[in-house]
C-alpha cells in the first residue's frame, strides 16, 4: 500500500485512494457496530445476564437495528437551541474520530499514511472533538447539558497532557514520532515491546486514554444518573448516533494506538511465530485492549470531577514527566555503556 | 479583577434516574458547589391517611404496603400491631414468628435493593444486577408465601393469612448461607474499590447531637454512635428471643451508613437462623370477631423498618374504621435534615448523600 | 343456659354503659371495655380475667359468699364458661375445680359487680366514695411516678394552670399523657427538653375532632428511656399553636405537614407553607368537613 502513497496524482490515483478511504471507513463501521454488540454481550455476561439475543442469531443484528431505529428518527432540535451550532457539533467531534484512523499502521504494508508526526497528530486531532463537544453542550441550551460540556472539556484538556507527555518516553526510546518506525523498533520477542520498558509510561498513557475516551470510571459527562447524559442530553435520532460513533471509532482509534506504541503493533511475541500474518497480531492485541476497557466499564465506580483534576494533574502529570526524565538518563547510561 | 460568577438554579428531578421516584431538589449552585437547596415533595401524595377514615381495619393494610412499596411486610405489621395492641389481642406464636422471618427476609431484600441503586448512582452498573438476582431469590419465597411479590397484604390483625406451605421453611433455612457467600462476594467487589471508597467517605458528616435532634433512625442515627435499634431497645413481636447485634459506627458520613447497612444484612441472617431453627407449630391466626371494632383509646405503636423507625398513631372511637390514622413515615423525618447537609457540597455529592439516606418516596408523600 | 344468656345480654348493656361513661377514667376503661366485649373476644377475655383473677384473690374471700348479685353472676358465669371454653380444661379437673372456683368465683363476681358499681357511679358523677373495699383494677400504673413528676415539673415551672389533664394510657403500654394547655405550650417544650432531657421528638400528629383540634406530640428521651405523650389543644376558628421547631429540629416538616392537611398555623416557625399539597390548593383536605372542590375525586 505504502507504494500507492508514491504515485504521482491523477484522476486514477485520486479514485483509488477515494475508494480505499472509502472501504477504510466501511470497515470500521462495520467494526464499530459489532464492537458495540461486543460490549453490550461482555458487560451482559459479566452482569449474569446475557447481552442481546434475539434480533437475529446470537443477537448479531442488534446494533444495525438500533442504528436504523435512530435514523429513521425525528429530528428533534430544542426551540431555544443555536440551530448552526447544534447541527455542526456531533460533526465537529465524529471527524477527528476517523481522520486520526488514517496514520496508524495496521499491518507491515497495510497504512495510509506514513506520516513522521504520526504521535502528534494523533493528539493534535483527537483534541479538536473536544470544541464538539463543547459545542453541544452549550447549544442544546440546557443547564444539564452545559455542565455536562464544562466537565468534560475540563477533563479532555487535563488528560491530553498527560497523555502526549507519556508517549513522548516512547518517542524518545523510538527516536521517532512516526509510528511506523516506532513498530518497527519493536521486533523481536515480546520483550522489546514498549510497554516493559516504558511501564510508567504504559500506565500513564492507559488511565489517560480512558479519561481521553470519556469511559467509566471517568465518564463523569455522561454521567447518567447525575446529569442524565450530560452534554448529549438534547440529541436523538441520528446526531445521537454520530456522538454515540464518535465515541466507538475513538475506542477502536486508542485501542489501535496502544497496540501501537507499547504492544508492538503487528508484530508476533516470539520471532518463530512471524509466519502468521501481521495483521492478524495486530487484531489480537487491539482486541484483548479493546476488552480491558469494556472490562473496566463493567468493574469500576465513577470518579468525581474534582477527584478527576487532581489525578490528572497532581499524580498523572508528575509520573509523566518523571518518566521522561528516567528514560533519558537510562538512554544516557546505556549509550554511555556501549559506546 | 475578581471572577464574577452567577448562581444557577437547577432542578434535579422530579424526573431524574437518582432521586429514586419522584423527587424533586431545586439547587442554587455556583459553579458546581451548592448554596442552597430546597427539597419539593408531594408528587407521590395518594391522601393514605385520609382515605383510611373510611375504611375498615382489614381494608387498610393494602394501603400500608403501598406507602414504603420497598418494604412492605414493615409496613404492614405496624398498623397491624397498633391494632392489636388496641384490642390487647395475643397473637399465635407460630404467626409471631412468620412476621419476624417476613420481616427480616424483608430488611435483607430492601437492603440489597439500596445497596444496588446506591453503587449504580455512584457509577458502577454490575452490582446492580447482581443485588436483584439475590433479592428475585427472596420475591419468589414471598411470591410463595402470599402470592405477590411487592405489595403483600400478608399480615391481619391478630396473625398472618397464609400459613407457610410445605418446604418454605427449608427454603428459607437454604437462603442463609447463600447469601453469606453473596455478600463475601459483594465485599470483594465494591467495599475496598479504591475509587468507591473516594466517592463516599467523609461524605455527608453530621454528629449525633444533629442526628437526635433531627429525629432520625434507622442506619442514619446508628452511624453517628447511637445505639439505638427498636428491635432492642423495645422490643416488639418475639425479637426478645433471638440473639443478634446491633452494628453501629461513629464516623457519621456515608461510608458509616453503607458498612452499617450491610452489617446489618449480616444480623438478619442470623435471625433468620434462629427463627428457622425455633420455628413452632400451632395457628397462624388469633380468634378474632369477623368486624374489628378496636375499643376507644388510641396507640402509637413503633418498628424499627429498613429506613428506620415506622410507627403508627391510631385514634379509634370503637368503630371499625378509625376515627384518625396517622404514620410517622421515617424517610419523611430522615430527608429533613438534607437541605442542612447539602450546602457547600458539590452536585455529585448531592446523588451520593442522598442516596445514603436511603428514601423511598412512597414513604415520604404517603 | 337461656336465662343465662338474657341475663348474659344485660350485663353486657350495663357493662357496655358503664364503659362508655368513663371516658376520661382510663385507669377504668381497659377493664371495662374489655367485659363490654366479653362474648366476642375471648382471648381479651382471658387476658381480663386473668387479670381479674389475681387482683381479686387476695381480696376477702370469706365476706364475698354472701355477697352474691343477681345481674352480676350471669356475667361472671359468662366469663368463667368463657375462661372454661378457652382453656379448655373442664371437663379434665371437673371435680376439684368446680370447689376451689367458688370462693375464687364468688370473688370474681363480686369484684366485678363492684367495678361495675363504682363505674357506674363515677359516670353519675358521683365519684368514688371509698366502698370499704375498693375494687382493685385501679393498682397504680407503673409509670403513674412519671405522670406526677412531669405534672409536677410543669405545674411548678411554667404555671400552676398549665397542666389541663392529664392520665395514663394504659392501652399504649401505660403512656403518661399530658394535656397541656396552648398558650403555655412552647415554654413547657423548652422546659421538657432543658429539665427532663427529652432530646427525641418522635412523632407530632394533628388531629381534628369535631369540636376543637388537637396536636399530639410523642417524646423521648435517649438518656434517659422515658417517654411522654403531650396533647395540645386548641380550636378550630383560628387553630394556632406554638411551633417547637426552635426546639426540636425534628419538628419542621411534620409541622408543615400538619399545617397542610389540618390548617393549624404554627407561629414561630422558620417556614411555614405547604408541603404535600401543590402550593394554591384551597382548603385542608384531613379537617372532619373538607369538602373537595372537584366532586368527582
Amino acid at each position: 500500500m505504502g507504494e500507492l502513497l508514491t504515485l504521482p496524482l491523477s484522476w486514477g490515483s485520486f479514485l483509488t485512494f477515494a475508494l480505499m478511504a472509502i472501504v477504510l471507513l466501511l470497515v470500521i463501521l462495520f467494526m464499530v457496530t459489532y464492537a458495540i454488540y461486543a460490549e453490550r454481550k461482555i458487560l451482559g455476561y459479566m452482569q449474569s445476564r446475557i447481552g442481546p439475543n434475539r434480533t437475529g442469531k446470537f443477537g448479531l443484528l442488534q446494533t444495525p437495528a438500533d442504528v436504523f431505529k435512530l435514523l429513521i428518527k425525528e429530528d428533534v432540535i430544542p426551540q431555544k437551541a443555536d440551530r448552526p451550532l447544534f447541527k455542526l457539533a456531533p460533526i465537529i467531534a465524529f471527524v477527528p474520530s476517523f481522520v486520526v484512523l488514517a496514520t496508524i499502521p495496521y499491518a507491515e504494508n497495510m497504512y495510509f499514511a506514513n506520516l513522521d508526526i504520526g504521535v502528534l497528530y494523533y493528539v493534535a486531532l483527537s483534541g479538536l472533538s473536544v470544541i464538539g463537544i463543547v459545542l453541544g453542550g452549550w447549544a442544546s441550551n440546557n443547564k444539564y447539558s452545559l455542565l455536562g460540556g464544562m466537565r468534560s472539556a475540563a477533563q479532555l484538556v487535563s488528560y491530553a497532557i498527560p497523555l502526549v507527555i507519556s508517549a513522548v518516553g516512547v518517542v524518545l526510546m523510538s527516536g521517532t514520532m512516526n509510528l511506523m518506525g516506532i513498530v518497527e523498533r519493536q521486533a523481536g520477542w515480546f520483550w522489546n515491546w514498549n510497554f516493559i520498558p516504558q511501564i510508567l509510561a504504559f500506565i500513564v498513557f492507559i488511565i489517560s486514554a480512558i479519561a481521553e475516551l470519556n469511559r467509566t470510571p471517568f465518564d463523569l459527562p455522561e454521567a447518567e444518573s447525575e446529569l442524565v447524559a450530560g452534554y448529549h442530553v438534547e440529541y436523538s435520532g441520528f446526531r445521537f448516533a454520530f456522538f454515540m460513533l464518535t465515541e466507538y471509532v475513538y475506542m477502536i482509534a486508542m485501542s489501535a494506538l496502544i497496540t501501537t506504541l507499547f504492544f508492538g503493533g503487528w508484530h508476533a511475541p516470539a520471532p518463530f511465530l512471524e509466519f502468521i500474518p501481521g495483521f492478524i497480531w495486530f487484531v489480537i492485541k487491539f482486541c484483548c485492549v479493546f476488552f480491558f476497557i469494556i472490562w473496566l466499564r463493567g468493574t469500576m465506580p465513577r470518579i468525581r470531577i474534582d477527584q478527576l483534576m487532581s489525578l490528572g494533574w497532581r499524580v498523572l502529570l508528575p509520573l509523566s514527566l518523571g518518566n521522561i526524565f528516567v528514560t533519558a538518563i537510562v538512554m544516557e547510561i546505556i549509550k554511555a555503556i556501549n559506546g | 479583577m475578581a471572577l464574577r460568577t452567577e448562581e444557577l438554579l437547577l432542578n434535579v428531578g422530579p424526573q431524574h434516574p437518582s432521586t429514586h421516584g419522584v423527587f424533586r431538589i431545586v439547587v442554587k449552585i455556583d459553579g458546581e458547589i451548592i448554596k442552597e437547596a430546597t427539597p419539593v415533595m408531594g408528587y407521590l401524595h395518594r391522601g393514605t391517611e385520609k382515605l383510611a377514615e373510611n375504611l375498615n381495619y382489614t381494608q387498610i393494610i393494602p394501603y400500608t404496603d403501598r406507602m414504603d412499596y420497598v418494604s412492605a411486610m414493615t409496613n404492614n405489621y405496624v398498623l397491624v400491631s397498633a391494632v392489636e395492641k388496641l384490642m390487647q389481642l395475643e397473637v399465635p406464636e407460630r404467626a409471631e414468628f412468620l412476621r419476624v422471618i417476613v420481616m427480616e427476609l424483608q430488611r435483607i431484600a430492601s437492603h440489597l435493593l439500596w445497596w444496588g441503586t446506591y453503587l449504580l448512582d455512584i457509577g458502577a452498573m454490575s452490582p446492580f444486577l447482581f443485588a436483584f438476582r439475590d433479592r428475585e431469590i427472596i420475591i419468589e419465597l414471598f411470591n410463595e408465601l402470599c402470592g405477590a411479590r411487592l405489595t403483600y397484604f400478608y399480615m391481619r390483625v391478630g396473625g398472618v393469612k397464609w400459613d407457610a406451605p410445605d418446604g418454605w421453611i427449608e427454603k428459607v433455612r437454604d437462603f442463609v448461607p447463600y447469601m453469606r457467600e453473596r455478600l463475601k462476594l459483594y465485599d470483594d467487589l465494591v467495599s475496598g474499590n479504591e475509587i468507591f471508597l473516594a466517592r463516599i467517605k467523609g461524605v455527608g458528616r453530621y454528629d449525633a447531637q444533629t442526628a437526635i435532634d433531627y429525629g432520625l433512625s434507622g442506619a442514619n442515627l446508628r452511624c453517628t454512635g447511637v445505639k439505638r435499634d427498636l428491635r432492642k431497645d423495645h422490643p416488639y413481636s418475639v425479637y426478645d428471643r433471638f440473639e443478634f447485634d446491633v452494628p453501629t459506627r461513629t464516623e457519621g458520613d456515608c461510608y458509616a451508613r453503607y458498612l452499617i447497612r450491610l452489617e446489618e444484612i449480616h444480623e438478619s441472617l442470623r435471625i433468620l437462623e434462629q427463627a428457622v431453627e425455633m420455628f413452632p407449630e400451632g395457628p397462624v391466626m388469633a380468634k378474632v370477631p369477623r368486624v374489628l371494632r378496636p375499643p376507644e383509646g388510641e396507640v402509637y405503636s413503633r418498628v424499627e423498618s429498613p429506613r428506620g423507625e415506622i410507627g403508627c398513631y391510631v385514634v379509634s372511637k370503637g368503630k371499625d374504621s378509625p376515627y384518625r390514622l396517622k404514620f410517622r413515615r421515617p424517610s419523611f423525618v430522615n430527608l429533613q435534615i438534607l437541605p442542612k447537609l447539602l450546602v457547600g457540597e458539590s452536585i455529585t455529592n448531592l446523588i451520593t448523600i442522598l442516596g445514603a439516606t436511603d428514601i423511598v418516596v412512597g414513604e415520604v408523600d404517603a | 343456659m337461656t336465662e343465662h344468656k338474657d341475663q348474659e345480654q344485660l350485663q353486657e348493656q350495663q357493662a357496655a354503659a358503664s364503659g362508655e361513661a368513663p371516658a376520661a377514667k382510663d385507669t377504668t376503661k381497659p377493664e371495662a371495655a374489655a367485659q363490654g366485649e366479653a362474648s366476642a373476644e375471648q382471648p381479651a377475655e382471658k387476658g381480663s380475667a386473668a387479670e381479674a383473677k389475681p387482683a381479686e384473690a387476695p381480696e376477702g374471700g370469706t365476706s364475698a359468699a354472701g355477697r352474691n348479685e343477681g345481674p352480676a353472676s350471669s356475667g361472671v358465669k359468662a366469663e368463667t364458661s368463657g375462661r372454661q371454653a378457652a382453656s379448655g380444661e373442664a371437663p379434665a379437673s371437673d371435680g376439684e375445680k368446680p370447689k376451689r372456683l367458688d370462693p375464687a368465683e364468688r370473688e370474681a363476681r363480686r369484684a366485678a359487680a363492684l367495678a361495675a358499681k363504682a363505674a357506674a357511679k363515677a359516670a353519675a358523677g358521683g365519684g368514688d366514695e371509698g366502698e370499704g373495699a375498693e375494687p382493685a383494677p385501679k393498682e397504680p400504673s407503673p409509670n403513674q411516678p412519671l405522670l406526677d413528676k412531669i405534672v409536677a415539673l410543669i405545674r411548678d415551672q411554667v404555671a400552676p394552670d398549665a397542666v389541663e389533664d392529664h392520665y395514663i394510657n394504659e392501652a399504649d403500654s401505660h403512656l403518661p399523657v399530658v394535656v397541656v394547655k396552648n398558650e403555655h405550650w412552647l415554654k413547657t417544650a423548652k422546659l421538657l427538653k432543658q429539665s427532663l432531657k427529652l432530646d427525641y421528638l418522635i412523632n407530632l400528629s394533628g388531629v381534628d375532632y369535631e369540636t376543637y383540634m388537637e396536636v399530639v406530640y410523642h417524646i423521648e428521651s435517649f438518656q434517659t428511656g422515658e417517654k411522654y405523650c403531650l396533647k395540645v389543644r386548641t380550636d378550630r376558628e383560628a387553630p394556632s399553636i406554638a411551633s417547637v421547631t426552635p426546639v426540636w429540629s425534628t419538628a419542621n416538616w411534620p409541622e408543615r405537614e400538619v399545617y397542610d392537611l389540618l390548617g393549624i398555623q404554627f407561629p414561630g416557625h422558620p417556614d411555614l407553607r405547604r408541603i404535600l399539597l401543590p402550593d394554591d390548593w384551597a382548603g385542608y383536605p384531613l379537617r372532619k368537613d373538607y369538602e373537595p372542590l372537584d366532586p368527582e375525586v
